[in-house]
């Protein structure tokens, strides 16, 4: 197989892992007003992500760098093109990942609320921002012959990129809401239950509509087809959580961020930043790739790293596995 | 006007303010990391409570610190592509795979094994989670040998050839990039130096109990091991220096000429090293300067009589090679900031000896102000570390990349001065804020001192084995 198309496919992985990983960490941290109720509580919630937010931040890093080595210039014309955008996600990781350390360093009330505060702003900045961005990339951006992105910030913020941002926004904090359902138990649990309902209810209509969207003006046969089996995924999801089956209804949710996410790289497939002033700037698998040996490379150093990642991460997550409660927190006090 | 917002400028200020301060916490995660292990693994081996109570305490000074190296890095990651996206096109073929390496051997084990010792204590096997500790400290050093092979192909271009076409490099050798002679050498002396950092954090926070004359069982012992650290680390900085100078020479002679401001090429006892001077800042008419003979020939051949080159040479000799310009550095940058580099941590260095001669043999020292001595010292070694990469870097100028890029040509063109400002603005007011909370937390973490420590021990325990009692909770923050 042709190695740009491989490692289209890892850049792919990689993201569907960040979104789906990451995005149950900044649904929780959206939760916190809404299913914390007191300070216990919202310790709960911030433990159920605690031993992870870490590694799945990670994997946008690492997709980052793997965009840097196999699509420089992908990377080059994305992040700069990109820059106040990318500026607030990045002000936001920075308050969000502080405040999950901090937070709990003293006693104090308002010390607690500021930075139960900066967690809640802090998910969802990126949450919206994200689909933003990726909303941008499919629909296509003005690009000049030398790659180089020439609108404004105004530019990306149009209507289908915001609706994009409101898709990830609302899929991130189902997603969150019920892996609190599935991580908690008592009276938490069944009040996640419940909003995830209702969110479930909202998130539905507003993806359905992106989606469709996505697949009339974007669509490929594929990336459509992918669309529409987020479509059933979630919706299936939203069923095993009104029946109670809460691991059900969160892997329902992980395949539907998942599958989304696979079909805007579809959509995309074979351009990665389609220019919308002039198809022939675009950039496209081909031109924006790194050396053949560098990919060659780079695919052996993931063909030995990832399984081993996969297997340590998952182990991890089966570490730690059980609920959290109110009685934990009290015990560790 | 115009030059207050140019982009150029902006992102260089930029990036190089968030380097040095992503460079705050990256010495301390690594030198408390492995601190950590090692007093961890002292626990397991002796069960001594008063190691336990130790490995909790620097612990929890480590991961304070940690959070903050970890959000600051990923501001570094995506500037290559926000600010200097000509440079990310220009060697992305080259430098993305040692970054690409970092993320997926070293940040992933990283990230999930700090979870997995964080929340950890109570669950894992004692010595499963002994061995979690060990792997985020060799991650973290791990990631440190692929980011300086990163930063080294950009002072010694190897394994690459230009692709005109494309216009920019192009691997064609991996194996030349990560064993880079530059990056071995930079390596060690990098690695070493974190070490001389987390023990003057750690000779401090002890100096300050010790004064106070409190938890003095694990607070002598923590005084002892560090300053050894302090002792051994500070030697072998030095003789990794010493070969890194060798390495720079080979590869770059105009920052060994721009760090001693050499403008003449000199032999011998005339290539001499001054330890102070003032004058000029540009060094061409000084008032008073004392001077070593012999030793800028000796650090840069390793010979008496060996001859250094003056940046008017190389000026002229990279003219003809390179086109006209200026190739010569800020000199006075590069002066002080090597002086400063090797002054700071020779002081340590005495420092520590001193302290250690002090507390031979259970004494303690005659004059209470000479604990003070100890506490205050902390920033020395950090402040050397920050000077070694001013100078590194700065020395570099005008190129990006040695010889192939130059910094201007390196900027993103479709950013403005507008864009920049505000992410600097961003930037400073946030590292600012956070720079203060962090230097209070871990300030007041310090000074509470270790506090007791009753941990479960899942081998050893009958009664969660028996089932009467749950597994103890993962819960910490
Ligand atoms: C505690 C910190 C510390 C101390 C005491 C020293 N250094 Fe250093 N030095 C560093 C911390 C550092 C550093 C920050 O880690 C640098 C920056 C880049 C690098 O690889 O290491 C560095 C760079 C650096 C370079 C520049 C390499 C280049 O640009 O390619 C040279 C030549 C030396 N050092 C030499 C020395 C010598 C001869 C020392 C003592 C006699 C010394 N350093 C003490
Ligand atoms: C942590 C230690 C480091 C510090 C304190 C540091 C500091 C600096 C400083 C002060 C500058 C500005 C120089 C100038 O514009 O005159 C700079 C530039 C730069 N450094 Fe570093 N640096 C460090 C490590 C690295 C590493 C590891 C890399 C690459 C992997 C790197 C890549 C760059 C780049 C791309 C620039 C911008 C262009 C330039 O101005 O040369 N730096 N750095
Ligand atoms: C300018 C270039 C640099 C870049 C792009 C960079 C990138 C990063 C990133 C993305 C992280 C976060 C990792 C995580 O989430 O676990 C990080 C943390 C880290 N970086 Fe850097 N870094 C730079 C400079 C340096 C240098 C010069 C060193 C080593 C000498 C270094 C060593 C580390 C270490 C050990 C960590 C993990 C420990 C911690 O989070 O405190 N970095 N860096």
């Amino acid at each position: 197989m042709d190695l740009t198309i491989l490692w289209f496919c890892i850049v792919g992985f990689l993201f569907v892992g960040y979104f789906v990983l990451d995005g149950f960490d900044f649904g929780v941290g959206m939760s916190l007003p809404f299913l914390g109720k007191d300070d216990t509580d919202r310790r709960v919630l911030i433990n159920t992500i605690g031993p992870v937010w870490d590694l799945n931040e990670t994997w946008v890093i690492v997709a980052g760098a793997a965009l840097f080595a196999a699509f420089p210039e992908w990377y080059a014309t994305l992040f700069s093109g990109f820059y106040l955008p990318l500026l607030l996600i990045l002000a936001a990781l920075i308050l969000r990942g502080v405040s999950f350390e901090y937070r709990h360093q003293r006693p104090e009330a308002a010390w607690k609320k500021r930075f139960d505060r900066m967690i809640v702003i802090g998910s969802a900045v990126p949450a919206f921002l994200w689909g933003v961005a990726f909303a941008n990339i499919v629909r296509g951006v003005p690009l000049d012959a030398g790659h180089n992105y020439t609108g404004t910030l105004f530019d990306l913020l149009n209507p289908y990129a915001l609706l994009g941002g409101l898709t990830t926004l609302l899929l991130f904090f189902t997603h969150g809401v019920v892996f609190v359902s599935l991580k908690t138990d008592g009276d938490i649990r069944t009040r996640a239950r419940t909003l995830a309902v209702r969110s479930g209810a909202v998130t539905i209509v507003v993806a359905a509509s992106f989606l469709l969207w996505t697949s009339l003006a974007y669509g490929t046969l594929a990336s459509m087809l992918l669309s529409a089996g987020a479509a059933v995924a979630l919706i299936a999801s939203f069923v095993a959580n009104l029946r109670g089956r809460e691991g059900l209804a969160f892997g329902l949710m992980a395949l539907t961020i998942g599958v989304a996410v696979l079909s805007l790289f579809f959509a995309l497939f074979p351009d990665v930043m389609p220019a919308s002033n002039d198809p022939a700037n675009s950039l496209t698998i081909q031109n924006a790739s790194s050396s053949p040996y560098t990919l060659s490379i780079m695919s052996w150093v993931a063909l030995i790293a990832l399984p081993l990642i996969l297997a340590y991460q998952g182990w991890t997550y089966w570490v730690f596995r059980k609920r959290v409660t109110r009685a934990h927190i009290a015990q560790s006090a | 006007m115009q030059d207050l917002l140019d982009p150029l400028i902006l992102s260089r200020w930029q990036f190089g303010l968030t380097t040095i301060y992503h460079f705050l916490f990256v010495p301390l995660t690594i030198g408390l990391a492995t601190t950590t292990a090692v007093f961890q693994t002292v626990w397991v081996r002796t069960n001594k409570e008063k190691y336990l109570r130790l490995t909790r305490f620097i612990g929890k000074i480590f991961l304070i610190n940690f959070a903050m190296g970890v959000v600051t890095g990923i501001v570094q990651e995506f500037q290559f592509g926000m600010n200097w996206s000509d440079y990310s096109r220009f060697v992305g073929d080259v430098f993305g795979a040692p970054l690409a390496m970092e993320g997926l051997l070293a940040f992933f084990l990283e990230a999930t094994f700090i979870g997995l010792w964080i929340f950890g204590w109570n669950r894992l096997p004692r010595r499963v989670h002994l061995a979690t500790i060990w792997l985020t400290a060799v991650a973290s050093i791990l990631s440190a040998y692929f980011i300086i092979a990163a930063n080294a192909f950009m002072q010694n271009p190897v394994g690459y050839q230009i692709n005109e076409g494309r216009g920019r490099a192009e691997l064609t050798d991996i194996w030349a990039v990560v064993t880079n002679k530059v990056a071995l050498a930079a390596f060690p002396h990098t690695i070493v130096a974190c070490f001389m950092v987390s023990a003057a954090l750690l000779i401090a926070v002890a100096c300050y109990h010790l004064y106070r004359n409190q938890h003095l069982d694990v607070m002598r012992p923590l005084l002892k091991f560090s300053l050894w650290t302090m002792v051994g680390a500070g030697i072998l900085t030095v003789l990794t220096g010493d070969q890194l100078g060798l390495a720079m020479v080979q590869t770059q002679p105009m920052k060994m000429a721009a760090a001693e401001a050499l403008y003449t090429t000199s032999t011998g006892a005339d290539a001499s090293f001054s330890i102070f001077t003032l004058g000029t800042p540009d060094g061409t008419s000084e008032l008073f300067s004392i001077r070593i003979p012999y030793l800028l020939s000796f650090l840069s051949t390793h010979t008496l009589d060996g001859t250094v080159e003056g940046i008017n040479d190389l000026q002229a000799q990279y003219t003809q090679l390179y086109g006209p310009g200026d190739y010569s550095p800020t000199i006075w940058v590069t002066y002080w900031a090597f002086r400063w580099m090797i002054g700071l941590g020779l002081v340590s260095v005495v420092t520590a000896i001193t302290g250690l001669f002090l507390t031979r043999k259970g004494r303690s020292p005659k004059h209470r102000w000479m604990w003070r001595v100890g506490i205050w010292a902390f920033p020395l070694p950090l402040a050397a570390m920050i000077m070694g990469w001013i100078f590194t870097e700065m020395g570099r100028q005008p190129w990006i990349v040695f010889s192939l890029l130059k910094t201007s040509d390196a900027v993103s063109p479709n950013i403005t001065g507008v864009d920049v400002l505000i992410s600097l603005i961003v930037f400073t007011l946030l590292y600012g804020a956070l720079a203060v909370v962090e230097f209070g937390l871990i300030k007041r973490a310090a000074q509470k001192g270790p506090e007791p420590a009753a941990v479960d021990d899942p081998d050893h325990d009958d009664a969660s084995a028996s089932g009467d009692r749950p597994p103890l909770p993962s819960t910490v923050y």
